[in-house]
């Protein structure tokens, strides 16, 4: 592997800088969000950015791995990281049975069969009795970090978030610039090529498929405990497409892109309710029809190709 | 026109500028001034019954209180919940945390009251919810900050199942929509039927959500010759339900149709032709008495022309009544200390112009009568909004779950 650009090296820099002193400034629990949802993008983006499969189904990651998380920790009295960690493994073990059933197709038909797999687990939530159907799972302990550290302060949980946010950030940095990433690449740009090549490329989707929903689960788990509840809008569709839109944003395929577009999507949504009310979604929709349109790299994917460097 | 980059980034500058500068109300607290915030649902299912017509009712309380005369300041900040929990839990701690809120009301939708609820208590502040329905606020999840005001799940359950029996209705059918919400609806009100002599013949689970057709559940209902179909859902599957049964005719034809959560704007949205003869529970009813007509006459304008409905009712008078809590304890401590401020409103009998005379139980409960209205005719009513006729008042003993039976932990037995 090569040495890591110094454009990145940069980027990294500034984005430490931001996590260690954004909390001094703003609210943490508004940044804990920013994080959960940039994590939650980052795993999406190892498919769509660097597999090219885009799955229209994350929520059901999320979201379980929110409702696990948070049943782990209300019921079952875990402390918060085992908590987010069960959480973590159930989204695999979803990840592994759907995109099992997924990786046969690509396309607009991958998609659609992801799309349909996550709608069934949220109607299976809206019925299960664990998730509390409706009123969703509430009132979840932060409890003790490895059974010491009071979680109960916003800032010391911040740190917990900025930690899990930033080693799956780099495990998936690791994972992008690994052999076995350029094997995922190799796929994007050439399937058939890369089995010609000898690859069993179905593995291959089936092992990111399975991490980015891993680490979807972690994203959602560590949201249920910040916020204390896990509800059914983080099983629910639009949460998938939030995914898409942050990543869109952001930049497919960037390393820095998600990040930044989950820290513009969540201000607007923070921002914008109040002024703007209903009219968010619109906003949101003309932010997307603008991307589409006029940077279809996104913010991040637009500076890089300023640049000429990788971001 | 064709967009390029340049422009657009240009208008997308000029028009986030204003946005930007205005983000926060000022944060210069005197000690002396209450800030309520309404937290609300200011864009979606609930904006009619609740929505801004609740903002505009706590306001209403204020300057019928005049705060000014007894030595405090109150303001009034508002923020949509979009129905999301998590939204609504981020607005409520923001509030707590930085912006100085004192006092959350309203609340529509179950899943976000409880989420408030609880931060609430951990924050040590004062929550009056209104449009909220779960009977777990003042069940499970009570707590020493919580009053709960206008309805809840039991009171709807037990009107209408209740009253319908003694009606008359003692054959009822059930469509259920089949979530948690829908089924606990569905056994509390059988319970209810069942208790007063009455039976349940069948019931149909429609799924949800996503049911727009409903004839077939319809016809299940009709040809099951029950005497009343008692509607376990809310929102847009109930003005489905009442919609499609209008244009079967099965309301004309003797069977009725039974709402388990109506509100008056529902009503309005159906039009008397669709929703006549349905039979509903409600805590308030504009035309009720000369109280309830001056503060309609007074709100409508400023809504509007929405006629208040319970939930409205609810979030004025459980403001009003907030606000002379405070000035028994203080303002001051009234800020310090939210479960203070909401021991002295059990402590103090409730006085307003729309529910009367009152109580709070320990749990949290307010209590009041409730009223059991059917639907008029088109050629009954006699002007705009003049839809109820009071088929009989639901006593305060029969409108609220027992005390022991709620598990809240406040209560000794």
């Amino acid at each position: 592997m090569n040495a890591v650009p110094l454009s990145q090296r940069i980027a990294f820099a500034a984005m430490l800088v931001l996590i260690v002193a954004s909390p001094f400034v703003l609210y943490p629990v508004f940044l804990m969000k920013v994080l959960c949802f940039a994590l939650f993008a980052v795993a999406f983006n190892l498919l769509i950015g660097f597999v090219g499969l885009l799955s229209f189904g994350h929520a059901a990651y999320f979201g379980m791995g929110s409702y696990v998380s948070a049943h782990a920790a209300k019921v079952w009295g875990f402390t918060p990281e085992l908590a987010i960690l069960s959480g973590a493994v159930v989204a695999a073990l979803l990840g592994a049975a759907f995109g099992w059933l997924a990786i046969r197709r690509s396309g607009i038909y991958f998609a659609m069969i992801t799309l349909a797999l996550a709608q069934m687990v949220y109607f299976v939530c809206v019925q299960a009795p664990f998730t509390g159907g409706e009123d969703g799972i509430q009132a979840v302990p932060r409890g003790h970090l490895f059974g010491v550290v009071d979680l109960s302060s916003d800032f010391a949980l911040y740190w917990v978030v900025a930690a899990v946010f930033l080693a799956g950030f780099l495990f998936l940095y690791r994972v992008v610039h690994s052999p076995f990433g350029q094997v995922l690449k190799a796929i994007r740009e050439n399937e058939a090529r890369a089995v010609s090549l000898g690859y069993r490329v179905d593995d291959y989707k089936l092992i990111a498929f399975v991490l980015s929903a891993a680490l979807a689960g972690v994203a959602g788990g560590t949201k249920a405990i910040v916020f204390q509840l896990a509800t059914l809008t983080d099983v629910n569709w639009p949460m998938s497409g939030e995914a898409v839109l942050m990543t869109l944003v952001g930049g497919i395929g960037t390393i820095f892109g998600p990040p930044v577009g989950a820290l513009v999507i969540i201000t607007m949504q923070n921002e914008l309710a109040t002024i703007l009310g209903a009219w968010v979604t619109v906003v949101q929709g003309g932010i997307f029809v603008a991307c589409v349109l006029a940077f279809r790299r996104g913010i991040v994917g637009e500076i890089q190709a300023k640049l000429g460097k990788p971001l | 026109m064709t967009l390029n980059r340049r422009t657009l980034l240009g208008t997308a500058a000029a028009g986030a500028l204003p946005l930007v500068t205005p983000m926060r109300a000022p944060r210069a607290q005197a000690g002396n001034t209450i800030r309520i915030g309404v937290l609300t649902d200011l864009s979606s299912l609930y904006t009619d019954l609740a929505g801004q017509g609740s903002v505009l009712a706590a306001r209403m309380a204020v300057e019928d209180f005049n705060p000014g005369a007894k030595g405090f300041n109150v303001d009034i900040v508002s923020a949509d919940h979009q129905n999301k929990a998590d939204v609504g839990s981020t607005t409520a701690r923001t509030w707590y945390d930085r912006d100085g809120v004192d006092a959350i009301v309203d609340v529509p939708n179950s899943g976000v009251a409880l989420a408030v609820n609880q931060i609430t208590r951990e924050k040590n502040k004062v929550m009056l919810v209104s449009a909220g329905a779960t009977t777990a606020l003042t069940g499970a999840s009570c707590t020493p900050n919580t009053i709960h005001w206008t309805y809840d799940t039991f009171s709807q359950a037990a009107g209408t199942g209740r009253a319908m029996v003694a009606a008359g209705g003692d054959s009822w059918f059930f469509i259920t929509a089949d979530y948690a919400f829908g089924h606990a609806l569905e056994a509390d009100t059988e319970k209810f039927v069942t208790a007063s002599g009455g039976r349940v013949l069948g019931k149909v689970r429609t799924p949800f959500p996503g049911t727009t057709d409903f004839s077939s559940f319809l016809l299940q209902a009709q040809s099951s010759r029950a005497k009343v179909i008692g509607l376990a859902n809310a929102g847009g599957d109930f003005i489905n339900c009442v919609k499609q049964a209008g244009e079967f005719g099965i309301t004309r034809r003797g069977q009725k149709l039974a709402g388990l959560l109506v509100f008056i704007t529902d009503v309005h949205g159906l039009g008397l032709q669709t929703a006549q003869g349905l039979t509903l529970t409600d805590a308030f009813y504009w035309d009720r008495n000369d109280g309830s007509r001056a503060f309609s006459e007074k709100f409508h304008p400023r809504n509007r022309g929405i006629r208040p409905t319970m939930a409205h009712a609810g979030v004025y008078a459980s403001t009003l009544h907030y606000l002379k809590a405070v000035e028994a304890v203080g303002a001051e401590k009234a800020k310090a200390d939210g479960a203070a401020v909401v021991a002295k409103m059990k402590e103090l009998r409730t006085a307003d112009p729309l529910f009367g005379e009152g109580e709070i139980r320990p749990d949290g409960r307010k209590l009041h009568p409730m009223f059991l209205y059917e639907v008029k005719a088109p050629n009954e009513s006699r002007g705009p909004w003049d839809y109820y006729k009071l088929i009989r008042e639901i006593p305060i003993a029969d409108a609220w779950r027992p005390l022991a039976e709620g598990g809240c932990s406040l209560v000794r037995t």
